[in-house]
C-alpha cells in the first residue's frame, strides 16, 4: 500500500469526497520508483467522477503500465473546494498512485475530450508548478502531450502544449517513449526532444509552426519554421482492433462515477456518415472487433473488477455486424451472475425492442430516438438516415411491448434550418404521441399516459465535418429557435404528453468559438484563466461575461469564429492535419447538403472518404 | 446460509465512506466468486448487511458485514479470496458462519470499543488520568445532542461502560453502540474537554474503533462474530441439520 497521501489529515477532512484523492483503488498500478525509466501521468482536466468514465484513459493507462520501463499515474481536475485550499497552502498538484508532484514526471498526458474544459488545462499546469505557456518550460518540466477529439484542432490551445498526438493513441507512445529515453540517454535537452518528436507519425510540435494572417484575421500561411519538420501531420488509427491493447483490468474507483460499469467497446468509427457529427468522421474507417475476443474480454473485465453492469461501448451499436451474437451471450452470462447490460446508441426495430426487453424493466425504461432535426428536409441535409415512418413504427412496436416513455433528441440551428423545420420537432413529438394512443387501449395504458421528453440541444459546426465551413446561430438566434420550438409544442394536440428541455444558448456559442478558433485564443483563455475561470463545463460555475470581456480586451469577435460562414478557399486553422477523410469528400458532402441529397453509408456504398488509404475496417470488408 | 465477515480498515482508504464501502464490498464479492444470494427484479442487490457505519478518517480492527450466500468452499478460503479481491486497508480478518437465528449485523450492535489518541498539539492542556477520574465519578454527563427534529440533552454516562486512560495520552472506550443509544468517541472526548474548560481542536482525534459488540442473552458482551461457527459442519451440527 501506498500509505503516503499529499493532502495532509485536516485538508481531507475538510473537503468534499476525499476519496478522489487518495488513490489505491482496485486494478491502480503501483510501481517501484526505481525501477522504472520513464513516469507518464495521464490527465482528464474534469473532476475524478467523469474522468475516470473515460474509456480512453484506461486504454491508455493499462497500455503504458503494460510496459516494464514505464509507470503511468492519473490525475484529475482538483474540485473547487480543494483547488482554493492547494493555491493558499502552495501544495502542488500531485499524481494520485504515487501521490508525488507532477512536476517530478517525464509526461503530463491530458486528454482533451470538449472544449469548455480548456480552463481546466490551465488549471492543472497551474497547479503542478509547470509554466502555462510551453516556451517558458525548463528542463525540469514534464513534456505536456495532448490527445483526444479536440486536438483536431489543436489551434485555440497550441501555446499550452509541447505536442499533440493526434489520432488513436494505441500506436504511437512506444515510439515516442522510446524516442525520449534516446535523447535522455543522450541529453539533447528539451527542444531536441522536441524537434525529433515532430518528425514521429502523428506528432505536432506547436513550437515548430508559424502561422500569419491577413488583415481581415484569417490565416494567410501555416508553415513549419525548420527544415525537415512535417508540414502536414497525419492521424494515426489502429488498423487491427481485435489485436490492439484493451485493458482487462481497469480501475475501480470508490466512489460512484458516471461510468460506473465494464465497458466493451465493440467497434471504432461509424458507417453512418451524419454531417454535423465529428466522430462519425475522425474515427473512419469503421473497425469492428472480433465477437469471440469481445466475449473473453466481458468475462475477464467483470470477473477483475466486480462491477455489476456492462455496456456496449461505440458510436452505434446496431451496425456491429455480430450484435445479435454477442447480445445473446451476454444476456446468457450476465443472468448467471446478476449483471446488468445497459445498452446505449441501438436503434428501435423488433430486434432492439426484444433485446432490451430482457435486459431493462419495460414499466421503467425509456426509448431513445435521436432524429436530431424535425422534418425530413432537414434531415436530408444533416444526412441522418432515420425516417418518419421508422420513428413511428418503432414507437408503435416499443407501446405494444409496454414502454411508455420516449425520449427524443434534437438540435437547433442547422444549416438551413427554417420554422417549418423546427415546427416539426414538435409534430413528430405530437405524433408519437398519438401513435400511442392509437396502439394502447384505453384498458391497457398504464397511468393512462404516454411522456414524450424533447430535448434540443444547439448545433456547434465542428473541424472534419462537412459543416466545417457553416456559420453558427448566434445566442439570439438560439434562444429565439427554443422560444419557438416550445411555442409550437404548446401548440400540439397532445402537449400535456410531450415534455421539453432546451440547453443554454451562451456555452454552445462559446465551444463554437473555441471549436474553430485558431491560436489567437490562446490570449482569451490566459484572460479567463487569471479572471478565475475554470469548470466552465459545469454551468455554476461558468461565467460568460468574463469570456466576453475577455474577447473585447483581446480585440477579438466571437462571431468571427463562429457565425461567418467559410469560403472554400479560406485556409482554416487546422487544415494542417490529415484526418484521413479528404477535403474533397468534406466538400462534396457540404454542397450535398445545401442540395438536400443524402449519402449512403458506407456499407451500402463507398463515397470514396479517403479513409481507404488505411486499408483497413470497412473499407476493405465485402460489401452487401 | 449467512456469514458473518470481520475486517479492519486502515491506511488510505479510512477516506471512503460507510456507502462506498458497501458498494467496495459488492464488487469485491463478485471478483472473490462468492456465492452470493441476490434479491429479485431487473436490478439485483446481494443480501448483505453492515453492522456500525464508521465515519470518515476513522480506522477500525473491528468492521462487520453479513453476506447471505447460497453455499460455501470453506470460511478460511472465503477468507483468502475476500483478501485476494480487496484492496491495502481493507483487511479480513475472520469469516463465520451465523446460526439461523442471528439477528442481522446492525441490529445485533450493542457496543463498540475505541482508542483514541490526539493529534500533535491537540492533546488537552490538563492531566488526562485525573480528568477522567473526575469525569466518571459524576452521576451524569449531560450533552446535546443535535438531531434531524431539532436537538435533545442526553446522559453520556449512561452509555460510557469503561473509559481510561491507556500509555500516556491516549483514552480506551468502551461505549453504547446501540441503534438507540449510540455513542462517539468524539462526544465523549467534547465533554471531557468542556468539564475541563478547554474546547476540543477540530480533526484533534485519531480514533480507531477496536471492537463491535453484540450483547448475549446474559447481558454479556461479545465480538460480534462470537456466536459464528468456524465451519459448515459445526453450523450444521448445532442446526441438527445432518443432511
Amino acid at each position: 500500500m501506498n500509505e503516503k497521501l499529499a493532502l495532509n489529515d485536516d485538508i481531507l477532512m475538510k473537503i468534499e469526497k476525499p476519496a478522489r484523492y487518495i488513490g489505491n483503488e482496485v486494478n491502480a498500478v503501483v510501481k517501484d520508483r526505481d525501477s522504472i525509466d520513464v513516469r507518464f501521468c495521464m490527465c482528464f482536466p474534469d473532476v475524478y467522477e467523469i474522468g475516470m468514465s473515460h474509456l480512453g484513459i484506461q486504454i491508455l493507462y493499462g497500455m503504458l503500465n503494460s510496459w516494464d520501463d514505464v509507470w503511468c499515474e492519473r490525475v484529475y481536475s482538483p474540485w473547487v473546494d480543494l483547488d482554493e485550499i492547494m493555491r493558499k497552502e502552495n501544495i502542488p498538484l500531485f499524481a494520485l498512485e504515487s501521490q508525488d508532484p507532477i512536476k517530478d514526471f517525464d509526461f503530463l498526458g491530458i486528454t482533451i475530450q470538449y472544449e469548455m474544459c480548456y480552463t481546466n488545462i490551465l488549471q492543472v499546469l497551474d497547479l503542478a508548478g509547470i509554466p502555462l505557456l510551453a516556451t517558458e518550460r525548463g528542463e525540469d518540466c514534464p513534456i505536456v502531450i495532448g490527445g483526444g477529439p479536440c486536438t483536431y484542432n489543436p489551434e485555440p490551445i497550441a501555446d499550452f502544449f509541447d505536442i499533440f498526438y493526434i489520432g488513436e493513441g494505441e500506436t504511437q507512445y512506444r515510439p515516442l517513449i522510446d524516442l525520449y529515453k534516446k535523447c535522455r540517454t543522450e541529453k539533447t535537452g528539451r527542444e531536441e526532444f522536441l524537434r525529433r518528436a515532430a518528425k514521429l507519425p502523428g506528432m505536432y510540435v506547436p513550437r515548430f509552426y508559424e502561422t500569419t494572417y491577413h488583415e481581415n484575421g484569417t490565416i494567410a500561411s501555416f508553415r513549419p519554421t525548420e527544415e525537415g519538420i512535417p508540414a502536414r501531420i497525419r492521424k494515426e488509427l489502429v488498423t487491427d482492433m481485435t489485436d490492439s491493447f484493451y485493458p482487462m483490468k481497469p480501475v475501480v474507483p470508490y466512489i460512484k462515477v458516471t461510468q460506473d460499469r465494464v465497458v466493451l467497446e465493440i467497434q471504432r468509427g461509424c458507417i453512418r456518415g451524419c454531417r454535423f457529427c465529428q466522430a462519425g468522421q475522425l474515427y473512419r474507417p469503421v473497425r469492428e472487433r472480433d465477437v469471440e475476443v469481445l466475449k473473453k474480454y466481458a468475462m475477464e473485465m467483470l470477473k477483475n473488477t466486480g462491477h455489476e453492469e456492462i455496456s456496449l461501448s461505440s458510436l452505434s451499436s446496431s451496425d456491429y455486424s455480430k450484435l445479435p451474437e454477442l447480445i445473446d451471450f451476454l444476456i446468457e452470462e450476465c443472468d448467471k451472475r446478476h449483471i446488468n447490460i445497459s445498452l446505449p446508441s441501438l436503434r428501435i426495430d423488433a430486434f432492439s425492442l426484444d433485446v432490451m426487453s430482457k435486459v431493462q424493466d419495460v414499466k421503467k425504461s425509456s426509448l431513445t430516438f435521436a432524429p436530431e432535426a424535425g422534418s425530413q428536409r432537414l434531415r436530408d441535409v444533416i444526412n441522418k438516415g432515420l425516417t418518419e415512418e421508422v420513428i413511428l413504427q418503432g414507437s408503435a412496436l416499443a407501446f405494444e411491448g409496454g414502454w411508455t416513455r420516449v425520449k427524443l433528441y434534437f438540435m437547433l440551428g442547422h444549416p438551413t434550418e427554417t420554422e417549418e423545420d423546427i415546427r416539426g420537432i414538435a409534430e413528430l413529438s405530437n405524433k408519437i404521441a398519438a401513435t400511442f394512443f392509437d396502439t394502447v387501449p384505453k384498458e391497457k395504458r398504464v397511468n393512462g399516459r404516454v411522456q414524450i421528453v424533447t430535448s434540443t440541444s444547439f448545433f456547434v459546426p465542428k473541424p472534419f465535418t462537412p459543416f466545417q465551413w457553416a456559420p453558427q446561430c448566434t445566442k439570439e438566434e438560439f434562444v429565439e429557435k427554443a422560444y419557438l420550438t416550445r411555442k409550437a409544442i404548446s401548440e400540439q394536440l397532445n402537449q400535456k404528453s410531450i415534455k421539453y428541455n432546451w440547453h443554454e444558448a451562451d456555452v454552445s456559442v462559446l465551444e463554437g468559438v473555441l471549436a474553430r478558433g485558431d491560436r489567437k485564443l490562446s490570449q482569451v483563455l490566459l484572460y479567463v484563466y487569471n479572471k478565475g475561470c475554470f469548470y466552465d463545463a459545469w454551468s455554476e460555475y461558468f461565467h460568460n461575461d468574463v469570456w466576453m470581456e475577455a474577447f473585447e480586451a483581446c480585440g477579438l469577435d466571437p462571431d468571427f469564429y463562429s457565425h461567418r460562414e467559410r469560403p472554400l478557399d479560406e485556409i482554416l486553422p487546422w487544415d494542417f492535419l490529415d484526418c484521413g477523410v479528404s477535403r474533397a469528400f468534406l466538400e462534396r458532402e457540404w454542397q450535398k447538403a445545401k442540395n438536400e441529397t443524402i449519402s449512403p453509408n458506407c456499407k451500402q456504398a463507398c463515397q470514396g472518404c479517403g479513409a481507404a488509404r488505411f486499408g483497413c475496417g470497412i473499407c476493405v470488408e465485402p460489401r452487401g | 446460509m449467512k456469514l458473518r465477515i470481520k475486517f479492519r480498515k486502515y491506511g488510505p482508504v479510512r477516506f471512503i465512506g460507510h456507502l462506498d464501502v458497501m458498494r467496495f464490498f459488492q464488487k469485491a464479492n463478485r471478483r472473490a466468486e462468492l456465492d452470493v444470494a441476490y434479491t429479485g427484479g431487473f436490478s439485483p442487490h446481494q443480501i448483505m448487511s453492515f453492522a456500525a457505519p464508521l465515519g470518515v478518517g476513522l480506522t477500525s480492527n473491528g468492521e462487520y458485514m453479513d453476506l447471505e450466500v447460497h453455499s460455501l468452499t470453506s470460511c478460511e478460503d472465503v477468507m483468502q479470496r475476500l483478501n485476494a479481491a480487496s484492496v491495502p486497508g481493507i483487511e479480513i480478518t475472520s469469516v463465520k458462519i451465523l446460526p439461523d437465528k442471528a439477528g442481522n449485523a446492525m441490529a445485533s450492535v450493542a457496543a463498540a470499543e475505541y482508542t483514541v489518541a490526539f493529534r500533535e498539539g491537540r492533546g488537552p492542556h490538563f492531566d488526562l488520568g485525573s480528568a477522567v477520574d473526575r469525569f466518571l465519578a459524576k452521576d451524569e454527563i449531560l450533552i446535546t445532542k443535535e438531531t434531524k427534529k431539532g436537538s435533545r440533552e442526553i446522559n453520556l454516562k449512561e452509555g460510557i461502560y469503561e473509559m481510561k486512560v491507556v500509555e500516556s495520552e491516549k483514552l480506551y472506550l468502551l461505549v453504547d453502540a446501540s441503534s438507540a443509544g449510540n455513542i462517539k468517541p468524539i462526544q465523549v472526548i467534547e465533554a471531557l474537554f468542556s468539564e475541563n474548560g478547554e474546547t476540543l481542536q477540530e480533526n484533534a482525534l485519531l480514533v480507531n474503533r477496536e471492537e463491535t459488540y453484540l450483547r448475549n442473552e446474559t447481558d454479556a458482551l461479545l465480538p460480534l462474530d462470537a456466536i459464528g461457527f468456524d465451519s459448515e459442519e459445526a453450523y450444521r451440527a448445532a442446526s441438527g441439520d445432518t443432511e
